[in-house]
């Protein structure tokens, strides 16, 4: 998954966060929020998780957890405005 | 000892590994692909760069675990229909290791799946792994011997 860390992220929540603590952020902190089961391919990468895992939107930036084996589940958020409107075609609403 | 009814020898199994800081896990690997070798179980683990590497050096000549990829990588082959198992045993220490079996559950549904859950603290993860699995259960760092135990019981080996 090293494409995702070549893009430009900003963290939202740092390591540490549990992969439970970044799904309640996001349905917390995002009107806009969407589900997607583990596989879903996001920046081009497989990305993982306990399902539901909820993507949050706000305007182009896609918000999003990212694991590591060594280090945890971080929340990244990128903006792309092109992926986030892929996200709303082929995410669901519901967990 | 032979496997229960239920659970007959697998012909595949994947092993998936964490991070390698908690020494257990490398030894606990390598015992589970013996054993599986063993009786017949065509093995292929997947873990990061530094657990592939503490278990090629620890076995030189690929006898007990002849096929290994990154994590990434299984799990892309996973997700395009290019790799299944009938067993699937993910080692965990940490919400990371969670995350993975989780994400195994959903992706191997058929899969038999085992979470070995050790380390320091393992209790309060294992309440994390809500998802259909059996756990293994064990604080375990630096002494493997209870967890083996418990390893060989679950899946019915000889101790």
């Amino acid at each position: 998954m090293g494409c995702i860390e070549n893009l430009k992220y900003e963290m939202i929540l740092p390591l540490g966060a549990s992969f439970k603590e970044c799904r309640e952020y996001v349905e917390k902190n995002f009107t806009e929020f969407w589900y997607v089961d583990p596989g879903y391919k996001l920046f081009d990468e497989y990305i993982i998780g306990l399902p539901p895992i909820a993507l949050g939107i706000d305007g182009a930036k896609i918000v999003f957890p990212y694991t590591k084996p060594c280090h945890g589940t971080y929340l990244l958020g990128i903006e792309d405005a092109d992926e986030a409107e892929r996200v709303r075609k082929t995410a669901r609403k519901k967990k | 000892m032979t496997p229960p009814p239920e659970n007959p020898v697998p012909a595949s199994a994947l092993l998936i590994l964490g991070c390698p800081e908690i020494p257990v896990q490398q030894a606990l690997a390598l015992h589970i692909a013996f054993q599986l070798r063993k009786q017949g179980t065509a093995t292929h683990a997947a873990g990061n760069p530094a657990v592939l590497n503490l278990l090629k050096v620890s076995d030189p000549e690929k006898r007990y675990l002849p096929e290994m990829s990154v994590l990434e990588k299984c799990i892309e082959e996973i997700i395009e229909k290019k790799r299944d198992c009938d067993l699937c045993i993910v080692f965990a220490h940490s919400d990371a290791g969670i995350t993975y079996a989780a994400t195994m559950r959903h992706l191997l549904p058929a899969a038999r799946l085992v979470v070995i859950i050790f380390g320091k603290d393992p209790e309060p993860l294992a309440a994390l792994a809500d998802f259909p699995c059996e756990k293994i259960v064990e604080k375990a760092v630096h002494n493997p011997m209870q967890l083996k135990r418990k390893m060989n019981g679950v899946f019915g080996w000889a101790a």
